[in-house]
């Protein structure tokens, strides 16, 4: 695919954009800190290695999102799959602490994968009542209160600690998204998530097992979740209830400010990261500008509806 | 096949033909996700119903229109942009918005408070009309475009509500909330509600007038129109729809309007219920996730093309029937999202059968 | 007669392809006008402008001999301009009477008065001898040679003055056929003027009082029926001599089977099927349309689930549960809708070509991007795909092109047992002699072949042996010189009086 085009292919130009976005938000940013700190505080490395760092939780949800977004679907479990997680791990504790938080990832992508592909219901819907259910567990589990629990080392190494000056977390976001890139590009798994986002039935009677490819999606979507769950747990000490709820939105807004389709088939990684770095940044300059909740929102709307507006205007520009 | 019917006898024969059982064994096979979700409901309310401690009474059937209320609009309010192949996410939104916008407008006078329910309509399908109109002229999917505006619709439900308050005139929230009685009480009508013409009536609950209100003086008549028509017909091929020379972009735009007045609707009456207007962004995402799954327990397809705003009331009650039970059944809170989660999950499962039974596997892509 | 629509000058460009060159064009009242040319020959264009669908860049069209534009297809339709398209334009959740009376409804009040439209609906369908068409049924329910009648129903509805059929037989059976056809001439004798497009001879033959041909945009001329012979017409079309249409069929004895297939079963549509194939053979699979050929074909390719009976592959049982396993038995499908069954059209023509090929194209769990072109470039060159770059979607081609990217696309797997649905249904004369060539060469090869077609020619010509079903079985199998359009048509003639058709 890669080797076949030579000039900025239309799947390009989003992430060209949502990049030169980034380079605004920094430069509004930093002029505010000037006139208000005389400092360019934005610009400085230790922050923005901070910034990376948050930002690793929303990009590794924002990662498995894609892959299912690429098929043309959606999960919406993500958010209690992470806090799933996250409350399971720091219940088991000990060694087995994290790959009981992954195991509950698989368990529940395994689930959703079975429901859409096999049963083949709507994937808004049945991840929702899957999110639903997930929900009803940690509560009547946890007693509906925060557990009291804390993260074991390991999952404070994996989610706060820095080796030589970079944040793990970091590590283990570029690692993850390494993997994807190569996935999606390189291996027939990618390449049959793009055929299958693009037309299922063409895709099947072409010796795709159209299925096996759905279910994998969405396994490796809540396990990624499931994995930013254990992480963001190590980093805040400790499981709470609805640590999920501020990643599913943010994570599908990245997915589609990086270009990728929301109904599947078209859009490159590199522009989900892009996406999560644009919205992480865009939510740190707005509170450092102590901007109300309320300007937050509108703000945040505001973004994603201009930038694919932008993208818009591109592609007919080009067609 | 040289004798077949000629052109002249064939119009005797064709409505000669009978259209009694045939047709109706037809309509029940097409409308066969609503008849589930009516037994769903007769179902869970019967069980409640039978279970109540006091039995059926009046004040029970009160206390229940005013809680399916505002769940039921939504549903409305999300089915229409449904049948278009599209989804709203920001119906939760704008209900909270208007329902902020209400808190402040909806008291004084009687004009004020009628001119300020009038403008709470007008805004949720104002609102509803930019939606429509980023989705058609902007070109954005309806699924993100609406992801997007309903921040925006949330970001300003905080300005005008940074922390829950505001109030509704009191006589307004006791008319609308009660039975048809106290409406007439409250307001000097028939005799304070005590004609005597006006006795069979006077128990409905107003809520339920409200609902079969917006259900037949404004969906019903809509759906009926070249518009509403149109917004079935792209939901089914929209392609198919523009070589017939529909009215596309009108029938988008008036869907996701009427989205909007429907989702405003919604928070008009959730603020004339709790007297205040509150910006609480859990609440509205969960309006916003009820009304998806009430929408597909009514039998609408997310695809697009089959369903009705009216089957989606039935989704909505089949919900709220369902939590009805958890006060009878002593289900423990803790415990009652798990039970809405897994009937949810097996209402839709139901639908899975087709799958399984499918002989032809290419018929699943359709 | 004065003509009744009229194009003078008429040019279109896409992009930098020119579809129509400086056309002019008439077609008058009370006439049936056929239209003839290969795929890319500016037929689809010329229909497109004249029903308001595209726009020319210039030139000037009359109707009754003053100027009109047609800016969108309703516009069209009130000047009386009405066409069935071939891609059907039917919204499938929507009943047939709702179909029927789409675009202008009978209103009372502002409303849409049902009954009235029920009523309407069923004239209309009555007029097409389609009275066993329930119009409170649903479009998705009925099977496609309906849906087709249903479509001819919404445009008798619109009450044409010109009224354009482009390919509008294709998926109908023969008695419906009979009908489209009486209607026509009541249309004609009406004053109606009609626009036929189609690729099957002899229904032009059979239909038209004149015949227009186009080749690369042009209209190249125009003649009364009978002036010219059907081989001066294709050459016409194709611009060349067509010294041999179809590739000889050799001489050899039957080889021993490589697909064997023993009492086929499904669902009731298939019933004790029984049949085989070798290597280097061209099985056709003939008869009406609907009779179960389609499903013969995906059973053999795993997409039906309870299927019956025993069928084995080069001596091994074959029980395929999905598309995956009867790729990885060597067989191959070339389906029979390229558009949502063949390709993935917003892809690329590579992304396209590979997609039935991953294992091939990998070197271990990753694709090889080496690898990767050279099996793309081999697939254009072998088929003569006419592409500009490998990376173009694929949705920019032209049918008979797209076509020939699906049979590469199973090509590359190397199958040697090739399953064709229909693969030349739109596809213009040159891209068609091309496959039949191909198919051939394939076979000579060592491919076992199946093939069903509706167009009965080419059966003749490529195969060499034909099943014909009828409701399910196969009722005859024609050998040799005993494959003659006679024999084929008489073997489901035969059958067709004892069916009754009208409850077919």
């Amino acid at each position: 695919m890669n080797a076949l085009t030579v000039q900025i292919r239309p799947d390009t130009k989003p992430i060209l954009i949502a990049a030169g976005f980034i380079l605004v938000i920094l430069g509004v940013g930093t002029i505010y800190t000037l006139a208000t700190q005389g400092a360019a505080t934005l610009l400085s490395p230790a922050y923005l290695i901070q910034q990376l760092q948050t930002g690793a939780f929303l990009g590794l949800v924002a990662a498995g999102m894609m892959l299912v977004i690429l098929i043309g679907h959606i999960d919406l479990s993500v958010a209690w799959t992470l806090t799933a997680a996250a409350m399971t791990a720091t219940a088991v504790g000990g060694p087995w602490a994290i790959p009981a938080g992954l195991g509950v990832g698989l368990a529940v992508g395994l689930l959703n994968g079975i429901g859409v592909a096999y049963l083949r219901v709507p994937s808004m819907i049945f991840t929702l009542g899957v999110n639903a259910v997930l929900r009803g567990l940690m509560v009547a589990q946890t007693g509906g209160f925060a557990p009291q629990t804390a993260a074991t080392d390991a999952m404070r190494f994996i989610g706060a600690e820095r080796v030589s000056g970079v944040p793990v977390a970091l590590v283990v976001w570029v690692a993850v998204s390494l993997a994807i890139g190569v996935i999606l590009t390189r291996t027939a798994f990618g390449r049959s998530l793009y055929a299958i986002g693009n037309r299922e039935a063409a895709a099947y009677l072409s010796g795709i097992p159209t299925r096996r490819v759905t279910c994998l999606a969405f396994v490796l979507c809540s396990l990624f979740a499931a994995l930013a769950g254990v992480m963001l747990a190590g980093y805040s000490t400790k499981a709470f209830q609805g640590m999920g709820d501020a990643y599913v939105l943010p994570a599908i807004a990245a997915v589609v400010i990086g270009g990728t389709h929301i109904l599947g088939g078209r859009g490159r990684y590199m522009g989900t990261v892009v996406g999560v770095i644009l919205i992480v940044l865009l939510n740190s300059v707005l509170s450092i500008m102590q901007m109300p909740e309320a300007g937050r929102q509108v703000i945040y709307g505001g973004v994603i509806i201009v930038m694919l507006l932008v993208y818009g205007r591109g592609e007919r520009a080009t067609s | 096949m040289a004798d077949a019917i000629t052109a002249d006898t064939a119009p005797a024969r064709a409505s000669a033909r009978p259209a009694g059982s045939g047709d109706l064994r037809l309509r029940l096979r097409q409308n066969a996700g609503l008849l589930g979700a009516v037994a769903l409901f007769v179902l869970f309310y019967g069980l409640y119903n039978l279970y109540h401690p006091r039995g059926f009474s009046t004040q029970v059937l009160i206390q229940n229109a005013n809680e399916i209320l505002t769940l039921s609009l939504l549903a409305m309010a999300q089915t229409v942009p449904v049948l278009l192949g599209g989804l709203d996410l920001s119906v939760g939104a704008v209900m909270t918005l208007v329902n902020c916008l209400a808190s402040h407008l909806v008291a004084g006078s009687p004009a004020q408070i009628a001119l300020g329910i009038a403008a709470c309509l007008g805004a949720g399908a104002a609102f509803g009309f930019v939606n429509g109109c980023i989705v058609v002229y902007g070109r954005i999917q309806p699924i993100i475009a609406t992801l997007a505006s309903g921040a925006i619709a949330m970001g300003l439900a905080l300005f005008l509500r940074p922390k829950p308050g505001g109030k509704i005139d009191a006589d307004l929230s006791w008319a609308m909330t009660n039975a048809l009685s106290d409406f007439a009480e409250t307001y000097g009508l028939f005799e304070d509600g005590k004609a005597a013409w006006f006795q069979p009536v006077a128990w409905i609950p107003v809520p339920l007038l409200v609902l079969s209100a917006f259900a037949l003086l404004v969906w019903v008549p809509f759906r009926r129109t070249l518009t509403g028509r149109t917004i079935y017909a792209i939901g089914s091929a929209e392609g198919a729809a523009y070589m017939s020379g529909l009215p596309i972009a009108r029938a988008k735009l008036a869907a996701f309007t009427l989205a909007g007045f429907f989702a405003g609707a919604g928070g008009l009456f959730l603020a004339i219920q709790t007297s205040t207007g509150n910006a609480d962004i859990p609440q509205a995402s969960t309006y916003t996730l009820n009304s998806i799954a009430a929408v597909v327990i009514g039998g609408t397809s997310l695809l697009g093309g089959t369903g009705g705003a009216i089957a989606s009331v039935v989704g909505a009650l089949v919900l709220r029937a369902i939590s009805f039970n958890f006060r009878i059944f002593d289900v423990p809170p803790l415990l009652q999202p798990l039970v809405e989660g897994l009937v949810l999950l097996a209402a839709v499962s139901l639908g899975a059968l087709r799958a399984l039974r499918a002989k032809n596997r290419l018929e699943l892509f359709r | 007669m004065s003509p009744f629509l009229a194009l003078s000058g008429i040019s279109k460009r896409y992009g930098g392809v020119r579809a129509l060159e400086n056309v002019d064009f008439a077609c008058a009242p009370g006439s049936i006008h056929a239209v003839l040319g290969e795929n890319g020959a500016g037929k689809s264009t010329l229909i497109k402008i004249v029903s308001g669908v595209v726009q020319p860049d210039t030139g000037a069209m009359t109707l009754d001999g003053a100027p009109v534009r047609f800016p969108t297809p309703a516009a069209a339709n009130r000047a009386g301009v009405v066409c069935i398209f071939q891609e059907l334009s039917l919204m499938p959740d929507l009943t047939v009477a709702d179909n029927i009376s789409i675009s202008d409804p009978p209103r009372r009040l502002g409303l849409i008065d049902a009954r009235a439209q029920r009523r309407r609906a069923e004239a209309l369908l009555a007029r097409l001898g389609c009275e066993d068409v329930n119009p409170q049924i649903r479009v998705r329910d009925l099977p496609l040679s309906r849906r087709q009648m249903v479509e001819i129903a919404k445009a008798l509805g619109k009450d044409p003055r010109l009224l354009i059929l482009d390919e509008a037989t294709s998926a109908l059976t023969a008695a419906d056929v009979e009908q489209v056809y009486r209607m026509l001439a009541r249309l004609k004798e009406e004053g109606t003027a009609i626009l036929y497009i189609s690729h099957r001879m002899h229904e032009i033959e059979a239909l038209a009082d004149t015949l227009s041909v186009f080749r690369n945009g042009r209209h190249v001329e125009t003649f009364a029926k009978g002036q010219r012979t059907n081989r001066q017409i294709v050459e016409a079309m194709i611009g060349r001599d067509i010294a041999a249409q179809y590739p000889p069929k050799p001489e050899r004895p039957r080889p021993p089977p490589s697909l064997e297939v023993t009492d086929l079963g499904w669902a009731g549509r298939l019933k004790d099927l029984t049949f085989s194939v070798g290597p280097g053979e061209i099985l056709g699979l003939g008869g009406l349309d609907g009779q179960g050929q389609k499903e013969v074909l995906l059973a053999l390719f795993g997409v039906l689930k309870g299927v019956t009976g025993t069928v084995s592959v080069e001596g091994r049982p074959h029980r395929p549960g999905s598309p995956a396993d009867a790729r990885r038995a060597a067989l191959a499908l070339i389906p029979e809708d390229r558009k949502t069954e063949g390709l993935m059209l917003p892809m690329s023509v590579g992304d396209n070509l590979v997609a039935a090929s991953f294992d091939r194209i990998a070197a271990g769990p990753f694709i090889d991007a080496d690898r990767q072109r050279r099996a793309i470039d081999e697939a254009i060159r072998r088929l003569q795909i006419k592409v500009g770059d490998p990376g173009d979607p694929v949705s920019t081609l032209s049918g008979g092109n797209q076509q020939k990217v699906v049979i590469a696309k199973w090509l590359m797997t190397q199958p040697r047992l090739i399953l064709l649905n229909d693969p030349t249904r739109g596809i213009d004369v040159g891209t068609k002699q091309e496959i039949y060539r191909l198919l051939r060469e394939l076979a000579d090869a060592g491919a076992a072949i199946l093939f069903y077609s509706t167009d009965y020619d080419e059966l003749i010509g490529c195969c060499d042996r034909v099943a014909v079903m009828y409701d399910g079985r196969i009722v005859r199998e024609l050998q040799g010189d005993a494959i003659t359009e006679r024999a084929i048509v008489a073997s489901a003639l035969n059958i067709e009086q004892e069916a009754d058709p009208a409850h077919g």
